[in-house]
């Protein structure tokens, strides 16, 4: 045991002088969770709006209130006629127009109707669709509102769009799952196919294999480390969601946990795989990330969804297990389901790991043959 | 000197249908340098494998340091030293950190790891080096620094494979320094070499071809039994008998 702990030490001080190792391991984490939570986000937060009223009565007072309170728009500029709309556009911060006509307020009482319209910048067709989506959605709200009290005679019917378990649609709530389905799987396969062939590629690992240590011995002190720092990760990203993104853990934090321990785990067997058939560390550094990188973020359902591939990717993607934790973890984290409704994907995971294992002690066998 | 640390009788090594050791039987002797020698693929490395419990022979028998190659391999890694062609510390740790990883992985005792460390870094006047990476070492003193963490636990044998591929002639002979003098501590030095004026340095050679011992006697002998003034000559007249 003691024997044990001195070789496990030593892998950690590999890891800790190698800046590039500590780098990969807690750097990139932390940078793709903020990077996809917020940069590569589909939501509007404070999106600049600028407001021209013609009308300028108690209703627009209160829709224009009502718009700029939402937490979606800020108020950029209060323009006073059309020629304004070019210049303020031009300026860059405003994404969108809102214009009431004349008399807006009272054409809504008396007529029942009036009309608004939404000018968009139309260069970040992504940021434009998605603020007349969202004004659109605000004004709707608003007449329905107002159609109790006031016209209380005429009925309106406003879309209600609601999602079950996203109402905000908040794309973060997709996204964190896929980060940390993805960055474990490359973390620890990456990682540990890495340290393994270094060994071989230095001449140490025949050094080892020579000594008393087992050979279980030594593949476990070089994985423990990564096993260690792997799951410090999941806890990282887990704290980094809730503080940041406001994105709970709905279901067990333990059952998360737990599976997150499975997923690290067939993890770590598949880069002690990879390195079994890989001869030097660049080879075991391009098979993890060509082979599991883009699959991962491609096929395992991360992105897109798996419903609309064609049969043969669906196929494909059936054997990739980021594919199974990316339902594992979605439906602890998003939905709060317990072991029941994930069984299959966790036993698919645990035979994925007895596999990787079993191939790669027989090829280690082999090996050492 | 007639204390017999390694004993191999008709050792055979199967690789399927490939016969790599056939038939192999010598004995090394407490406190010599037997020098283990052959073209690459005559089988010199299969039989290093056995003899350090790395890998199980096909039949014959073979004892090394007093235990038996099928069943006992976890005892003779333990009483074996081992240094391979490629260099065998880790670069990104220092020297002291090395020689205390090995010392535990051997199972030494932490103040006995010190005492050697202190007795090492003396020895080979490393002291100003205790700190430092090994990456920053010139090639010779870390060669050196190899061989001595290969012995660190006092093994019975010590086994080298071409420990000096790539070495320049003054480290080698540096190198072969260091040789005799864990000999005379009485630490048997298993070698193998491609460096024939090395094989001179041996106490014994034993030369291999196509997976067959095909001569074993000290230099000298050799070297009248051949005709040959260099071990060099003999080696050439056994691996090529036609020229």
């Amino acid at each position: 045991m003691k024997r044990f702990l001195g070789f496990v030490k030593k892998e950690f001080l590999h890891i800790f002088r190698d800046y590039r190792t500590l780098f990969i391991l807690f750097g990139i984490p932390v940078a793709q969770i903020l990077i996809f939570g917020f940069a590569v986000s589909n939501d509007i937060r404070n999106a600049g709006v600028a407001i021209l009223d013609l009308s300028h009565d108690e209703i627009t007072l209160k829709l224009t209130d009502k718009i700029i309170s939402s937490g979606f728009f800020k108020k950029t500029e209060t323009l006073l006629n059309y020629k304004d709309i070019d210049r303020v556009f031009k300026k860059g911060k405003t994404k969108a127009v809102i214009i009431f006509e004349n008399d807006f307020g009272k054409k809504l009482i008396s007529e029942g109707k009036a009309s608004l319209s939404i000018i968009a910048d139309g260069s970040e067709p992504n940021t434009a669709t998605l603020v007349t989506n969202y004004t659109t959605a605000i004004v709707n709200d608003f007449t329905t509102e107002l159609a109790g009290p006031v016209l209380n005679n005429s009925i309106r019917i406003s879309p209600d769009v609601k999602m079950f378990y996203n109402p905000n649609l908040k794309s973060h709530f997709m996204f964190v799952p896929g980060v940390v389905t993805l960055i474990l799987i490359l973390i620890s396969a990456l990682m540990t196919s890495v340290t393994i062939t270094r060994e071989k590629e230095f001449g140490t690992m025949e050094v080892l294999l020579v000594s008393p240590l087992r050979p279980i011995q030594i593949i476990l002190g070089k994985v423990m480390p990564y096993f260690i720092l792997s799951f410090i990760n999941v806890l990282l990203i887990l704290a980094l969601s809730w503080l940041v993104f406001d994105l709970p853990v709905k279901g067990s934090l333990i059952l998360l946990l737990a599976e997150c321990m499975l997923y690290i785990l067939m993890s770590l067997s598949l880069g002690i795989l990879i390195s079994t058939v890989s001869g030097n560390m660049q080879q075991a550094i391009f098979i993890s990330l060509i082979g599991l990188m883009l699959p991962t973020v491609l096929l395992s359902g991360f992105i897109f969804p798996i419903e609309n591939m064609p049969k043969i990717y669906d196929y494909v993607s059936s054997i990739l297990p980021p594919r199974y934790f990316i339902v594992i973890i979605k439906n602890i984290m998003i939905k709060g389901t317990g072991l029941m409704y994930i069984w299959k994907e966790t036993l698919i995971l645990i035979i994925m790991t007895l596999v990787f294992i079993g191939l790669s002690v027989r090829k280690f066998k082999i090996r050492l043959e | 000197m007639n204390n017999t640390v390694i004993s191999v009788h008709n050792l055979v090594k199967k690789f399927g249908s490939f016969t790599a050791n056939d038939n192999l039987s010598f004995e090394v002797y407490a406190g010599e340098i037997f020098g283990f020698l052959g073209a690459n693929g005559a089988g010199k490395t299969t039989t290093i494998r056995i003899l350090s419990g790395l890998s199980i022979p096909t039949s014959g028998e073979v004892n090394v340091a007093g235990f038996d190659a099928y069943s006992q391999t976890e005892q003779i890694k333990k009483n074996i030293g081992y240094m391979c062609q490629k260099f065998s510390l880790y670069e990104d740790l220092t020297v002291k950190e090395n020689i205390i990883l090995y010392g535990g992985i051997y199972g030494m005792s932490k103040s006995l790891i010190r005492e050697r460390l202190i007795e090492l870094l003396a020895k080979l006047r490393f002291q100003e080096y205790e700190n430092r990476m090994i990456s920053d070492l010139p090639p010779g003193l870390r060669q050196k620094l190899a061989f001595s963490v290969a012995v660190l636990h006092e093994p019975k044998i010590v086994f080298l494979d071409e420990p000096t591929g790539g070495v320049d002639p003054i480290t080698r002979r540096q190198f072969w320094e260091s040789i005799y003098e864990t000999a005379s501590r009485g630490i048997t030095v298993f070698v193998t070499t491609h460096y024939m004026d090395e094989a001179e340095y041996c106490d014994r050679i034993s030369i291999m071809n196509d997976g067959k011992i095909v001569a074993l006697d000290t230099p000298e002998r050799l070297k009248k039994q051949y005709n040959a003034t260099s071990v060099e000559e003999v080696f050439i007249k056994i691996a090529r008998p036609d020229t």
